[in-house]
Formats: C-alpha cells, structure tokens, sequence
C-alpha cells in the first residue's frame, strides 16, 4: 500500500504528512514530527509510555495507525507545556518528585489530566485504578498518586476517602 | 505520608540548612514537560540503525547463516554476522581473581558457530530505517542444529547433564563456602533447630527504555562517541577501548537520561558493543534500540535461587548457629565486567550477619544454564540473603513460641554493639537496628494491628503482619571489583568551579539515572560554599568532562560522589576567602561566606559579593598582586575505612489474604531506614519507595518463565507481570540517622533497601496471614494458585 497525505491538527497546528500504513502513530510523531515527548516503551499496549490525546481521548500511540491520525486534533506534552494546560500537574510531579527516570511521565500527566478533567469527586483509590494502564518502574506509584490528588485538592475536585 | 521530621533531622536542618532539605530536583521539570533526551531522541546526521537476528533456539550449532538476501533488501547499508566483527571486538571474558576457582567462557558480541541462549544475538543488519532493517533481518535463513539445552537450576545441578562449555569441564561457574569450623557442635547442642527451603525466581529489570546506544565514529577525529543509556560511563569507556583496540583517549562515553536502569545497565551487552563496531567500519553514527520482547531474551536476568536455611537456637531463644546453602542458576556466559557471581558472593557473606551468632556456614554453588544472561540487578543478593533469614527468624518464633518481634529484639546486635566483625567476616562499623525495630512498631501501632488481626478473623477475614530487619551493602571500596582485577572504578572525582559571575558549576563522575544525584550534589556544594542552591549548575555522565568516577551502582553515587563533591566545594570555599582576604584586605580567617556573599564571620555584615570575586579573579587579576586565584578545584573520595558502608532498617508489611481466590492484598508498608546523613529526605523516602515495590514485584508477580527446553514462554510485558498502580499500596517512610564516620558527610546508601527487604517483610506477612490454617509458604512469587494450594484448595 502507498502512502497517504494526512492532514491534522497536531498540538493546536494544522499540519500535513505523508502517513505510511504500516507505521503506527507513535513512530510517525516521533519520526516526522521529531516529537519526543510520547516515548516507545513496549509496542504492544501495555506500558502506556507512548500515551498521547487524540480527539479529546487518551491512547496508546502504538495501538494507533499514523492514517488513523487524519482529520483528528492529537495533543502531546509539548504541546500542553506550551499551553499551560497541565502547568498546574507538571509542578506537583515536579514538588512531590512524582518523576524519576521520566521515561513514564508523559504518559501518567497525560493520564492524570484525562482523570482530573471533569472529575467532581475522586479517592485515591480511584486514581490508582486510573493510572493502573501505566506502567512505572520508579517511584512506586505513590508519589503520583500524592501529586495528582494535591492537584484535585486545587482545582476543587472533591478527595474523598476510600473504605479500608 | 510521609513521617514528621525527628529530632535529628530537624537539628540536621537547622545546623546545616541545604543539607538533608527535601529540594525538588530541577533537572525533573525538563522531564515533566517531555523534553528529556533519551537515547532514541538522539538524532544525527547520516544515522543509521542496526538490528539484531537472534537465536530461536536455547543450543544449537549454527550450521549456515544466509544473509544474502537481507543484504539486498531495500534500506540496508550493511549485514555482519559475529565471524565478520570477530576482528573488530575482542571476547569478553568475565573472571575476578578474588573469586577464586570462578570459570567463565570467552563469550563473543555476536555468536560465532553456536548458540547458547535464545536471545543471542546472531547478524546484525544495518539499515537507513529501523523497520526496513527489521524487514531484512526476517529474511536471514539460519540453519540451526538444535542442542539439548540445560535449561533449569536443577537441570544444571544434575551431573548428567550436558556440559554449556567443554572446556570448562562442568556447568559449575563459582562455588564458595565460609565455615566458623564449630557449626556442626553448635547444631548437636542446640534446643530448638528450625530448617526451611526458599525459592526466589529468576526475573528481569524491565527498564521502559530498552536498553540503547548510538556508536559515532569519526574517522577524522579517530574518536568513538558512545551516546548510552547506562550507570558507569567511565565503565563503558574503559571496557569499549580495551574490546574494541582503541586508546582510552579515543573513547568517550555520554550519558544524558537514562529511562531506568536498576543494575540493568551497568553491565556491557554484546549487542552495544557490535553496534559501536559497526559504528566504527561504517565510519557513521549507529543507533541500536532495544525492543520490548528482545529486552526480555537480552537484558540480564537475576535471583533464581534455591536456598536451604538452618537455625539453631538455646531455648530462650538465643540464636547459635547458622547454615545456609545456596544454589543459583546464571546464563551460559559470566556477564563482563561485573561477573555473574557477586549476588551469590552477597548472599554468603551478608546472610544472618545483623543477628548474632557463635556459628555460621554458608555454602554457594553457581551454575551456567543456557537462559538468559545473568548478572547483578538492584540490591544484589540482598532479598536472597535477607527474604531467607528473616523467614527463618519467624519459623523460628513460631516454634519457639516467641513473638517475632521479641525474637529479633533478643538476637539482633545490639546498637552499642558496634564496630564489630561478624562470623562471616563482614566489618560493620554503625548500625541502629534495636532503634529502628522499636520505632517501627511504633509507627504502626502493632499491637492494634494484632487486635484487628484477631477481631477481623473470626469473620473470616485473613490478614498477615511482617515484621523484618535487614542490612545493605552500600558505598563499597574497591574491595567490590578493583581487587579482583576489574577496572571499575572505586573512587569518585568531583570538579567545582566558580564562573565570574559567582555561580557554581560541579562536574561528577557518578551521575543520574533519576535517584537525584545531580539534586544532592548541588546541595552538597551550596551548602559547603555557601551559595544558594539556584547558583549551583550540576554536569554528569561526559566522559570528557568529569573527572573519573565509578558511576551510579551498589548504592554509591551519593555517599562516594557527595563526599567528593563535598570536599572539592570546601577547598574552593578555602580559595575563595584567602581571595577575598586580598580583595577585602582583611584576615581570610575574619570572613565567612554566606548566601554567594563574603561576610564577616563575626558580625555577618555583607561585605563583598562573590561575583566582585569572580570579576577580580577573572577580569582584572592585575589588581592582586602576586596572588593566584584558584576558582577550580578537583578532589576525590573513596571509602577506605571499611569495604563496605553497611546501612539497616526495619520494613513491615501488612497485607490480606483472600481464602477463595489465593489473591494477596497489600495494605500498608512501614519502613524505617538509617541511611546516615540524609542529603534530600524527599528523594531518599522515593527512592525508599520505589525500591521496595521493586522488592514486591517479583515476590508476588514476577517471574521469567522457562519451558523444559530452555524458551522463555512470558517475555512480554502482558505475561511478565509487574506491580502497577492499583495493587500497591502506601508506604510510610521514617528515618533514623547514624551518618558513617568514614566520610565527612555521613551518607550512606539509599538507593536498594527496600528492594533488599520488601520480599521479607511479605514472605512473613503471608505466612502470618495463613498461620490459623497451618500451613506456610517459602516458594516465590506468593501466586494465587500457590496460595490455594497452600490451603488446599487446589
């Protein structure tokens, strides 16, 4: 099969690309896009390093088609940095040390921000479970959970207590 | 969750502000904002990329490899099977001569004539684009004649099995054994003996970013540039010159972040090495990335133990003697330069050594299978050593009739006990471990949790407590590798440097892997002069510009590479104020500097800011005189007081047991660890942290899972479990302090406890949790189905 031209927004810039159909999203961002930000953990949807926000949706870019990409509006870290959407997140991983290696953290901000949005009242059970399709080798997951709660705490989502 | 501050931190934090300061690490935020360069991010001009055909099978003969057709396919540049870099890398040849009696083979970076493990990487394909490369490595036709494999620990241990390497007589790569002589008296005298069997499995660090390495060879410059995701950067480039024929000036090693290393990336993989080799034909940059499923059949793999555990005791409950026999299974190769032989070395000197006893044998026997390399992951030995005793020390209570925690009271040394030397030899210098039991049990409220424990079961509800003590081995000497020959490192160098403008630039050979290194070296180093830790700029991991250094391994950056760092930034302080004693003219012995100013040290007036100094020193020397300004400074440290800087700590362990499904709930961890002088308190409880879901991993979850021929059958990461969030629990991290004396610091290690006791403090909890139901567990990973088995229920 040849390759297609694809239009998207990519990280609020239209852009056009030649999408080959065997390349997942994931290699094709970071390859013509020379996106950094969504990283190659496992390949096989597991780990969610590769996590990235198509449409509003978290996904997995290695579970993705590049040609599936077209017409869609794909958000990255790079481009939430550079909005300031997740500044609130990226400063408690920073405080609470919710990073080590870094190599999950785009996924888990990515992860984190799709839990928060529109949350009304969490625990951090729930955020555990949330996370639970991000893989961490680190931090043993608690840093992250203390960052993303403290976050809930400011945006005036509600943290109530899990039953022991 | 973290525990409040005690007193000796607090006094800590007020007499020495930057020291111990849970200071955010700056170098995160370019991680948080996706910026971090792995290697994959590496891009240079003319790239190419290599990949590896590798062996299906676990022996075999490789009878014909075809490689024409890959070498015609669209994108490749180049294919070498191991024959054809033969000449270009030297065999790696992994021995120690204080492992005495230690065997190894010549192993080669690509498999020449035979194979053996699956996994061993075969040809390399060289392509413009991983995929077209990946495309021509499918069409490599390799005619294999297939071997019998020795493909278990006991497969290994039968004398009728096939011997790996000819040449070396028998599968047995180390055996060592210590004997006080009086353990066989000891035994016939005790009134309690006790005697368990421990299964520890083989299993992987599963770094997210696959092990990586771009090879840059400049033809012009007849330099090697090794960009890679590894802990020991003057490590590679020592091992790289000396394999691949160049001088150690034409080698240099960069390291910017590593996605995860854990030990995984301390060692040299043959396939890296090929990559800068081919680098080096080609005379362009090569990238190797290691994908998820070769990870797994390429990665060294660790523990793999059987482990016979004896204890005898008076009937008080005094411990006397000690045996343990330890049997483990390695790949076919001793993993160069570190050898595959340290975890079990561990196991026999550390096992036991935090209780007292009169006697104590310990025997090892290492074997060559043919899985997976092997070679030393985090907490090297330690869960081996510690998961067995401190399972026996509960055995023990349970047929003494004694509470676990009385036991450990009774037998562990006492906190004045110290310097001492244990019967296996260990020197250790100062420990708190009474202080730590004491506290932990305060921590968790033991006796409400016994009180829950006893209300919860009689409705049917099983929970278990685990309480365990433990020692690591942290900042070793070269007693570690250097004696035997290896040349990693020992020391640490550290550079600090003033620039004009009064800020700090610290150049360290140990580095950062996400611990924090670069974190506590600036806190070192601000605090030491004087400055504020924004002044402070940190650079590691550059062969070419740090001072040499041993890396980040065995618990050492912070204790070996903080003290250098902190003795480099106390000379410059010394330079800087006999410099202002010229600017100022008055006595350097009146001046103090504080907050990047000269002050008087008596009445704390701001005298001369630091950049006056470095606008002096740099810009208008002419102004001094015949003084000479240093504003650079390079010292080193190495431990020398005693091989090793031993810490301890307590972890308890609180979980549920659930009787129908065999499925374990963790509830709570508790940890009180005494890692000396704590540089960062927030980075050491993450690294507490992180560590012990380390340690949870493969005592509930993890495990390489080989066939009878020698296949590994769940390397993915879907059938290779690991800990993810949702099953792991809080953990509450408290501190007792007795900083080393071997060091101005004080820092002990901090970085693998709790991956050295959290398999313990479970093994215990579980068996606790099971006791009304009599019957116990020893054989991990704690599965449901073991569980269920355990009550019968299956």
């Amino acid at each position: 099969m040849n390759s297609t031209t694809i239009r998207f927004l990519l990280n609020g810039e239209q852009v056009e690309a030649q999408a080959d159909p065997r390349i997942h999203a994931i290699d094709f961002l970071r390859e013509q896009f020379e996106l950094s930000s969504p990283r190659v953990g496992c390949e096989h949807g597991v780990c969610g390093a590769c996590t990235i926000r198509v449409d509003g949706q978290i996904i997995r870019g290695c579970l993705m088609l590049s040609m599936q990409l077209d017409g869609s509006k794909v958000d990255t870290i790079e481009g939430l940095t550079a909005a300031g959407e997740i500044a609130d997140l990226q400063e408690a991983f920073v405080a609470r040390n919710a990073v080590q290696c870094g190599f999950c953290t785009s996924g888990m901000l990515l992860t984190g921000q799709d839990f928060l949005t529109g949350a009304r009242s969490i625990s951090r059970e729930a955020i555990r479970e949330h996370l639970s399709g991000n893989y961490c080798r680190c931090t043993g997951y608690e840093a992250i959970v203390d960052a993303i709660e403290s976050v809930a705490v400011r945006r005036g989502i509600q943290v109530t207590r899990e039953a022991s | 969750m973290n525990a409040p501050l005690t007193e000796q931190e607090q006094e800590s934090l007020t007499r020495k502000t930057l020291i111990g300061a849970s200071i955010a690490r700056p170098n995160a935020r370019r991680l948080v904002d996706g910026a971090a360069v792995y290697i994959d991010d590496v891009r240079l001009p003319r790239l190419l990329h290599v990949v590896f055909v590798r062996s299906t099978f676990p022996a075999a003969r490789l009878r014909r490899i075809d490689t024409a057709a890959a070498a015609k396919a669209p994108g490749v540049v180049a294919v070498y099977t191991g024959r054809d870099l033969a000449e270009t890398i030297a065999p790696m040849v992994a021995t120690l001569a204080h492992f005495k009696g230690m065997k190894a083979a010549p192993q080669p970076a690509l498999a020449i004539d035979r194979v053996c493990w699956q996994g061993e990487p075969i040809v390399a394909i060289v392509a413009t684009k991983v995929r077209l490369a990946e495309d021509a490595a499918a069409l490599v036709e390799i005619d294999y004649e297939e071997q019998s494999a020795v493909a278990s620990l006991d497969a290994a241990l039968d004398p009728s099995a096939p011997v790996i390497h000819p040449e070396l007589g028998d599968n047995v790569c180390f055996t060592r054994e210590i004997d006080t002589g009086n353990v066989d008296t000891t035994f016939t005298t005790s009134d309690v003996v006790v005697e368990r069997t421990f299964r520890f499995p083989r299993h992987t660090g599963v770094c997210l970013e696959g092990r990586s390495v771009i090879g840059d060879y400049s033809a012009s410059d007849q330099r090697l540039t090794v960009y890679i995701s590894h802990q020991a950067p003057h490590m590679i480039q020592d091992c790289y010159a000396r394999l691949l024929g160049l001088t150690e000036s034409a080698v240099r090693v960069i390291c910017r972040d590593v996605g995860g290393s854990y030990g995984i990336k301390t060692h040299v993989y043959g396939d890296e090495l090929a990559t800068c080799a081919i680098s080096m034909l080609l005379k362009r940059p090569v990238k190797f990335v290691a994908d998820r499923l070769e990870s797994f059949i390429s990665d060294i793999h660790s523990r793999d133990h059987r482990v016979h555990m004896r204890m005898g005791f008076s009937a008080d409950g005094t411990l006397r003697g000690v045996e343990l026999r330890d049997f483990l299974a390695i790949g076919p190769y001793s993993v160069y330069p570190r050898t595959s032989v340290v975890e079990g070395n561990q196991i026999v000197n550390i096992a036991a050594q935090w209780y007292g006893h009169e006697a104590y044998r310990a025997t090892m026997v290492n074997v060559f299978t043919n899985m997976c390399q092997y070679s030393n992951y985090r907490a090297v030995g330690h869960p081996v050593a510690i998961g067995a005793t401190e399972g026996m020390m509960d055995v023990a209570a349970r047929a003494l009739g004694l509470d676990p925690i009385v036991i450990r009271q009774k037998n562990l040394l006492r906190d004045d006990a110290f310097p001492c030397q244990t019967p296996s030899g260990m020197k250790f210098e100062a420990m708190s471990h009474q202080e730590c039991l004491q506290r932990i049990v305060r921590n968790m409220d033991l006796p409400a949790l016994r009180d829950e424990q006893r209300t919860l079961r009689q409705r049917g509800i099983f929970r278990g407590i685990g309480v365990i003590s433990m020692i690591e081995i942290t900042n070793p000497s070269a007693q570690f590798y250097g004696v035997g020959g290896a040349r990693i490192s020992a020391q640490d160098g550290c550079t600090v440097r003033m620039e004009p403008s009064g800020s700090i630039v610290v150049l360290n050979g140990a580095g950062e892997q996400g611990q924090g290194t670069e974190t506590v070296f600036a806190q070192v180093a601000a605090q030491a002069i004087g400055v504020h830790f924004s002044q402070v700029r940190v650079i590691t991991g550059d062969t070419d510009m740090t001072p040499y250094g041993g890396g980040t391994w065995a618990s050492r950056a912070a204790g070996v590479g903080g003290e250098a760092t902190w003795q480099a930034a106390r000379e410059l302080r010394q330079n800087l104020l006999a410099l202002a004693a010229v600017v100022t003219n008055r006595p350097a012995q009146s001046l103090d500097i504080a907050e990047s100013w000269v002050i008087d040290r008596r009445t704390a007036e701001q005298i001369t800011p630091l950049s006056e100094l470095g606008r002096i020193a740099y810009f208008r020397p002419d102004t001094l005189g015949a003084f000479q300004a240093e504003l650079c400074v390079t010292r080193h440290a190495v431990p020398k007081d005693y091989p090793f800087t031993f810490t301890n700590g307590a972890i308890a362990c609180h979980l549920e047991v659930d009787v129908e499904t065999g499925f374990i709930k963790l509830l709570k961890f508790w940890v009180v660890e005494d890692c000396g002088t704590i540089l960062n308190k927030q980075l050491v409880d993450e690294q507490v942290r992180g560590a012990l879901v380390q340690g949870i991993g493969p005592t509930l979850y993890e495990q390489c899972l080989y066939d009878e021929k020698g296949h590994l059958m769940n390397g993915n990461m879907v059938d290779y479990l690991v800990p993810m969030a949702f099953e792991m629990p809080d953990m509450e991290v408290d501190h007792v302090s007795t900083p080393t004396r071997s060091t101005e610091l004080g820092a002990k290690g901090a970085g693998e406890a709790g991956t050295a006791g959290a398999p313990a403090a479970i093994l215990n909890a579980l068996n606790d949790a099971l006791a009304p139901f009599s019957t116990e567990l020893f054989d991990m990973p704690f599965t449901p189905e073991k569980v269920l088995r355990a009550l019968g229920r299956l």
